[in-house]
């Protein structure tokens, strides 16, 4: 009796297993949200692009045409944390969604990070700059791609310090993403034999910053370090222009600036600037051809951004880890350990990896804006000034404190 | 201490869009009672209507001074002949929600189409460049923004209280019907004045264009602030929303230099302060 007891639970087990098996290997739905600030300062650079993105990526996939099915929707999330968990717990919990892309704003993007993790969905965040994401705040279901403060700190941080910009000033959005940049900078700086000589922190949003530009100004330092984004940054160049703070003899370092904010600032204004992207719509042929078809379906014919790049290209990435699977398993930690094992690559940014922590490595660059006299279209703003390859512009897995490498 | 300087300086020049922005409230609810949360919106299509004249007609800065709020203020004149003017005798919130889902889409309409981060707008010629102040560097074209306004909050204020246009305003406003059995069309004055204070947002958009982005939410930005401006200088009170507005900005400016994170809340918390001791406002009379 026993026996006969043991041999059936047994035969019950295996049997269940293969069903899951088979029932794995059959599901080809995905359903993926696009969660951005689709309507205040951070719109332009992901919004309704990394929705559009996204959907491109779909579409290039090819796996519609092998019988996968695959739905997108989109969220707003309106810089708020609170909204942003609201949101991503409805779509895991009542539209069933496998995967969550984007999420600009650091504060959302960390808050987002847990639920995602809590759900066993799976994150590929190109939109936020906290290098929490993958450091001390690392999760096996996040992967994040395009950009974050360590890479912004050791590249544009690191070049104006080298070359002679050793006294630091920072004007900082009160959040999670200005402190991280201005933590992150401060290392750089400091180890390079600079000094930060004050700072001050700005709500986000602000409207007017002649305030604090007074304040940078009144602080003599050589270097004022914008740790702010979007609108807040094209502001505080605009201003900065206005006071007269670089004929002054003071140099702005726009730590975070994006394709969208030199258009909204104008090439008048922001000609010279030195800063960082991983993509730049105008870098060889396959990134020509990818924007010219995202260009053509954008309202205003606008180019991507490099958040909204590193939304299809995460999401390729994402597709393919699900080829190789075979179907999707909808288990976030699964697809993403897939993910990480294969070598990224696609042409908007290149060969890369994605490290154990989640931090996906491809290179940087450093750019300066154009003059006016220099450019020959509506888009054509950026200069190549320098490449950093992704292993040294990106944390070193020694240094990272992500708890998912101590295993 | 000159930092000190520099900062009152600094709130005086945000304190002249405060002023403009609520000297206009103030008009078109002591005149008709709305309360007109369309303003931010209106202010903000003043700076677009800036940037087309520019950027499509060639038409410079100073024409754009005299014609934005032209142009918007018959926009706001089509507004109230078609919309508002149904809700005269009507509780205020119905203005109130009116004019807010009226601001919605506006802002919507003009996102939708122009993104979210703005279009740039160059200070004019004639106004670029800064005089050393010794405490201070001061943009010449700040200084222009406060000279301006001030002049125009004055002008508005004497038009209101000293001129006759003005007290038939008042009059009519008062008791519409004697006002109209003087042979005084009440309805077509009405409606110019929504279009003099919805002129006077779109004038503050056009100052505010070189110095801000040119974008669709900058109104909705600074709307909640102006109202607070209003509220704390008594509702409908000309006189009460000018001084306010020039200094709450300072009161902001000195907020930047000493406590910069609570610069965005301090406004409110004025008002709540201002409310608690005189719930009609500094200079506002009791309803």
């Amino acid at each position: 009796m026993m026996t006969k007891s043991i041999a059936s639970f047994l035969l019950g087990t295996a049997l269940a297993v293969t069903t899951a098996g088979v029932a794995f290997a059959q599901d080809k739905t995905v359903k993926i949200g696009a969660l951005s600030d689709q309507s205040g300062l951070y719109a332009d650079l992901g919004g309704p692009g990394s929705t559009l993105a996204a959907q491109m990526a779909i579409e290039d996939s090819g796996l519609a045409a092998k019988g996968w099915k695959i739905d997108i929707i989109s969220g707003d999330h309106q810089n708020k944390p609170d909204i942003g968990t609201a949101i991503a717990r409805q779509w895991f919990d009542v539209d069933k969604v496998d995967l969550i892309v984007d999420v600009p704003n650091s504060g959302v993007a960390l808050a987002v990070n847990n639920v995602i993790k809590e759900k066993n969905g799976v994150y590929i965040n190109s939109g936020a700059a906290t290098s929490d994401l993958t450091n001390a705040q690392c999760s096996p279901n996040t992967v994040h791609w395009t950009y974050d403060t360590y890479m912004l700190a050791h590249t544009t941080g690191q070049a104006l310090v080298k070359a002679g910009g050793d006294t630091w000033f920072f004007l900082t959005a009160d959040y999670a993403f200005g402190a991280a940049l201005e933590r992150d900078t401060t290392a750089v700086v400091t180890a390079n034999g600079g000094k930060v000589v004050g700072g001050v922190k700005h709500p986000l949003n602000t409207p007017d910053f002649s305030s604090f530009l007074l304040q940078a100004q009144a602080s003599k330092a050589k270097i004022i370090g914008l740790a702010n984004a979007g609108g807040d940054t094209t502001n505080t160049i605009k201003q900065a222009a206005e006071f007269g703070i670089v004929k002054g003899g003071q140099k702005l370092a726009a730590l975070l600036l994006f394709l969208t904010d030199v258009k909204a600032i104008g090439l008048e204004t922001a000609q010279g600037l030195n800063f960082t992207e991983t993509f730049y719509w105008d870098m060889n042929d396959q990134t020509r051809a990818f924007s010219k078809r995202f260009a053509e379906k954008m309202k205003n014919n606008a180019p991507p951004t490099m958040v909204q790049a590193g939304v299809y290209a995460g999401v390729r990435h994402y597709f393919k880890a699900l080829e190789a699977l075979g179907g999707n398993p909808h288990d976030g930690v699964k697809v993403v350990e897939k993910m990480k094992s294969m070598p990224t690559e696609d042409d908007l940014f290149g060969k890369g990896e994605i490290q154990p922590n989640g931090r996906t490595i491809h290179n940087a660059y450093l750019f300066e804006v154009k003059k006016p006299s220099e450019s020959k279209g509506p888009w054509d703003f950026y200069k190549l000034v320098g490449t950093v390859p992704g292993d040294q512009a990106f944390t070193p897995l020694s240094e990272s404190k992500c708890a998912l490498l101590k295993k | 201490m000159q930092a000190l300087y520099a900062q009152l300086l600094v709130g005086l020049i945000n304190g002249s869009f405060y002023a403009l922005l609520s000297l206009g409230l103030a008009v078109i609810f002591g005149m008709l009672n709305i309360i007109n949360f369309a303003h931010g919106a209106l202010y903000m299509m003043g700076a677009f209507v800036a940037y087309f004249l520019l950027n499509l007609g060639g038409i410079n800065y100073w024409w754009a001074l005299l014609l934005a709020p032209v142009i918007v203020g018959i926009f706001g004149m089509i507004l109230e002949r078609t919309m508002l003017q149904w809700l005269t005798g009507l509780d205020h919130l119905y203005g109130l929600l009116l004019t807010f889902g009226i601001a919605l889409i506006v802002q919507g309409v003009f996102q939708n189409y122009f993104g979210s981060s703005g279009l740039p707008y160059a200070i004019p010629d004639q106004l670029k460049g800064g005089m050393n102040l010794g405490f201070m560097f001061l943009p010449v074209y700040r200084g222009w923004v406060v000279i301006f306004s001030l002049v125009v909050c004055i002008a508005t204020w004497f038009l209101i209280e000293k001129t006759r246009l003005g007290a038939y305003l008042r009059a009519a406003t008062e008791n519409p019907t004697l006002v109209r059995a003087f042979g005084v069309n009440v309805p077509r004055m009405i409606t110019l004045t929504y279009g003099l204070g919805v002129g006077l947002a779109a004038l503050a958009g056009v100052l505010s264009a070189p110095i801000n982005q040119v974008r669709p939410l900058m109104g909705a930005d600074l709307i909640i602030v102006v109202f607070a401006v209003v509220v704390i200088g008594g509702m409908g009170s000309i006189m009460g929303s000018i001084i306010t507005g020039f200094a709450l900005g300072v009161i902001e400016g000195l907020t930047k230099y000493f406590y910069p994170e609570a610069s965005n809340t301090v406004v409110f918390v004025l008002m709540v302060l201002v409310l608690l001791v005189k719930p009609t406002g500094l200079t506002g009379r009791a309803a």
